[in-house]
């Protein structure tokens, strides 16, 4: 009876080790939720894979949380959209070949109804004050993302303390739940293009507000440092960062489309 | 609603590719973690419950104590762990199924210990004068009541495996819910609700709920059968 | 480890005397039957024999050492049993002897066939009726080959020839050379059975003589009253 279980131990050890350690290379690319969710990575990251045999294991966190995976040294590469954070981050020494990727756009959304008057204004720090001033929820996603960061600061421009409003509401959560929230509450909130283009369950709620230069939100890429972390993947990151900045990859990314419209927009500076 | 709930159908009885592996791979770390928590938990259990040493009764306290672990809480602990930062960094085991196989033992093995604790000692009451007259050893007490008492102890052992395929907060922070390889059903079903696209959330969810109700049935099936045959 | 003797043992937990002093000397040959009333200590003193109790005071001397040198087998009134075979169950008391699985299989087969039970090897051993189960577990004791085999009222639930039955392999074992040392309160039991007859009351060993001339000459005044049946009810302790 020992020797059985034994090897039924040894049998599921070893099939597990082999799934593990895959005979392929692979990097741990640790990005955010809202640009895992958009799907860019399942269009783009085949290309990659097809052309350099390098698997690439996208872990799909918050923005903070992302960054805090690369410090820890549980990366290889990071892909994020929160410039002051990266350069914190490469300050501190934690990162190094950061480089433009491409930028998509915020939104503003918020129910047909407009109660707020946000599409009258096509402003986006007169829309978060207009909104402040009013008594129709706004839903934040809280979770020190990306989308979190830029919400914060035009709070900030509009001179409002969001905590003190009684209808702002901290759901402390990625893009998809904040828009579930939002659509049964028929609040605002500020959403990346990405993930609502491909939301599905949008009840009531439109763009209200698009195009604002403020509103763009730029992606960089970088290595986690190998100095702090020997055992990253130096040379499989690298060509990681190399091929996304590169004109292969910036193709691939503008080609990457949602019923027909181009989400992100490559801004890689030509090497 | 019905549309969703007929494309789930049809993803489950077209057995789509992704729903497949992600079944699969639930079942490899799930179970996996059971045979570990088993292999640990039942004789652990069997050895408190006829052993008498200080401190037993806060042993026992603390295995029962622990059947309620919240899975968040060991998930975060292993993550900590496994982390390149942390203690067993060097392994390089964060983000892949061996770390989840890991939280989810560490989750099933305290249960099944606590359980096979209460079921041996029951039986213990009545063979430990018997068993003791014969000259059994400690060890040879936990075997024997281990096999008299099988058939409770694969339905623990059910539950147990039926708790690890429901847990999703341990693997969710331990694996990452990479897709294609560190993806389960549970952490698919979080994922894929929060994106809006429900139909493969449900797909999945149908198919976990099935496996948790034919484990029940199994486990009711084979108490009947047992106690027709044995007595 | 014989003889066994009994100098002034006593078992009182929680201070309550179950054994209240117990002397006696039991040669190593032939069937002792302790007779006595409910309460008498009867059961107890087998679980000190068996070192299923760890006495209170006095002395066990088995031929001469402080432990016993051979095997000893306890039959206990109702006897556990696993939820597998009659043969799995009659293994049972193999476990710690070490033994091959060829022995093993020879000694069940040939205990089982002694007792009748052959024929139920492979059935569930819970299956079996009162009478069965009682010959299985001495089948099972009997495997041991013990020198010693202490049984606690081994046919007070079963019917006249379920205990014939048990009383019959009972005979049969103490043939093979086994000391029996067994509890009863049926004194015809005893009659049938015993080669001396050991009485208790109250903790205490009160008689100890061979079986004839304990029911046709009994010394004391609790012996007379008990096989007139009149004991259980007035138990009167005179010293």
């Amino acid at each position: 009876m020992a020797h059985r279980f034994q090897r039924l131990i040894l049998g599921f050890a070893l099939a597990l080790g082999v799934a593990s350690a895959q005979a392929e290379e692979s990097i741990v690319l640790s990005s955010t939720t809202s640009t895992d969710q958009s799907g860019l990575f399942g269009f783009i990251l085949p290309k990659f894979e097809a052309k350099t045999g390098i698997k690439v294991k996208v872990v799909a966190l918050g923005t903070g949380q992302a960054l805090d995976t690369g410090r820890r040294g549980d990366a290889d590469v990071l892909l994020v959209h929160d410039r002051a954070a990266e350069d914190k981050f490469v300050a501190e020494g934690y990162g190094v070949e950061r480089r433009d990727v491409m930028y998509n756009d915020f939104i503003l959304v918020g129910a047909k109804a407009d109660p707020a008057k946000v599409k009258a204004t096509g402003d986006v720090v007169e829309a978060f004050r207009r909104i402040g001033a009013g008594t129709t929820p706004f839903v934040s996603r809280g979770d020190k993302s990306g989308t979190h960061a830029a919400e914060l600061r035009f709070w900030k421009e509009a001179g409002i303390t969001p905590r003190d409003w009684k209808d702002y509401k901290e759901a402390g959560s990625g893009m998809g739940p904040t828009l579930n929230m939002a659509a049964s509450l028929g609040a605002y909130t500020l959403a990346d293009r990405g993930t609502w283009l491909s939301f599905k369950n949008r009840q009531d709620l439109e763009i209200v507000l698009f195009g604002d230069n403020r509103l763009f939100n730029p992606y960089g890429v970088m290595l986690v440092n190998p100095a702090k972390h020997p055992h990253v993947k130096k040379e499989a990151g690298m060509k990681f960062v190399e091929w996304i900045t590169s004109a292969e990859g910036q193709a691939a990314i503008a080609a990457f489309k949602i019923n027909g419209e181009q989400l992100f927009f490559p801004s890689a500076a030509k090497r | 609603m019905l549309a969703t709930l007929l494309e789930a159908l049809s993803l489950l009885t077209h057995l789509d590719a992704q729903v497949v592996g992600i079944v699969s791979l639930s079942l490899q770390v799930s179970v996996g973690a059971v045979i570990i928590g088993t292999v640990i938990g039942l004789p652990l259990g069997a050895w408190v419950a006829v052993s008498e040493f200080r401190g037993r009764a806060a042993v026992t306290v603390a295995l029962n104590g622990m059947m309620g672990l919240p899975s968040v809480v060991v998930g975060i602990l292993v993550y900590l762990t496994l982390s390149r930062s942390g203690p067993l960094g060097s392994l390089g085991l964060l983000f892949s199924p061996t770390a989840m196989v890991i939280a989810q033992s560490i989750l099933v093995t305290p249960l099944l210990a606590a359980l096979s604790r209460q079921i041996v000692e029951d039986a213990w009451r009545d063979y430990a004068s018997e068993l003791r007259s014969f000259g059994f050893s400690r060890w040879q007490c936990v075997t024997t009541l281990l096999y008299d008492c099988r058939f409770s102890l694969v339905v623990t052992v059910l539950a147990g495996l039926g708790r690890a395929m429901s847990e999703v907060g341990a693997v969710m922070i331990v694996g990452g819910n990479i897709a294609g390889f560190t993806r389960v059903m549970t952490t698919a079903i979080a994922l894929e609700t929060s994106k809006g696209d429900l139909a493969l959330s449900i797909a999945l969810g149908l198919v976990l709920i099935a496996a948790i109700l034919a484990l029940n049935v199994m486990a009711h099936g084979l108490r009947q059968w047992a106690m027709r045959k044995y007595g | 480890m014989f003889p066994l003797r009994l100098t002034d043992v006593r078992f009182q937990p929680n201070g309550r005397a179950l054994l209240a002093g117990v002397n006696l000397e039991l040669g190593g040959e032939g069937i002792s039957v302790i007779l006595g009333p409910n309460g008498a200590g009867k059961t107890v003193l087998l679980s000190v024999l068996a070192g299923l109790r760890e006495r209170h005071g006095g002395e066990l001397s088995w031929g001469g050492r402080p432990q016993p040198s051979e095997r000893i087998a306890f039959v206990f009134q109702h006897p556990m049993l696993l939820r597998t075979s009659v043969a799995a169950n009659t293994a049972l008391g193999l476990k710690p002897l070490g033994l091959s699985a060829l022995e093993v299989e020879r000694r069940v087969a040939r205990v089982l066939e002694r007792v009748g039970l052959a024929h139920r090897a492979g059935d569930a051993a819970r299956h079996l009726s009162g009478g069965e189960r009682q010959r299985l577990a001495l089948a099972r004791a009997w495997a041991v080959q013990p020198r010693l085999l202490l049984l606690d009222e081994p046919t007070a639930s079963l019917d006249p020839s379920a205990t014939e039955a048990v009383e019959a392999i009972v005979r049969e074992i103490r043939t093979e050379g086994a000391k029996i040392l067994m509890t009863s309160h049926n004194l015809g039991q005893a009659m049938r059975l015993a080669d001396d007859v050991i009485f208790m009351t109250g903790g205490r060993v009160r008689e100890h003589t061979a079986t004839a001339k304990f029911f046709s000459r009994p010394q004391s005044d609790e012996a007379k009253l008990f096989i007139q049946g009149e004991l259980p009810w007035r138990i009167a302790f005179n010293d």
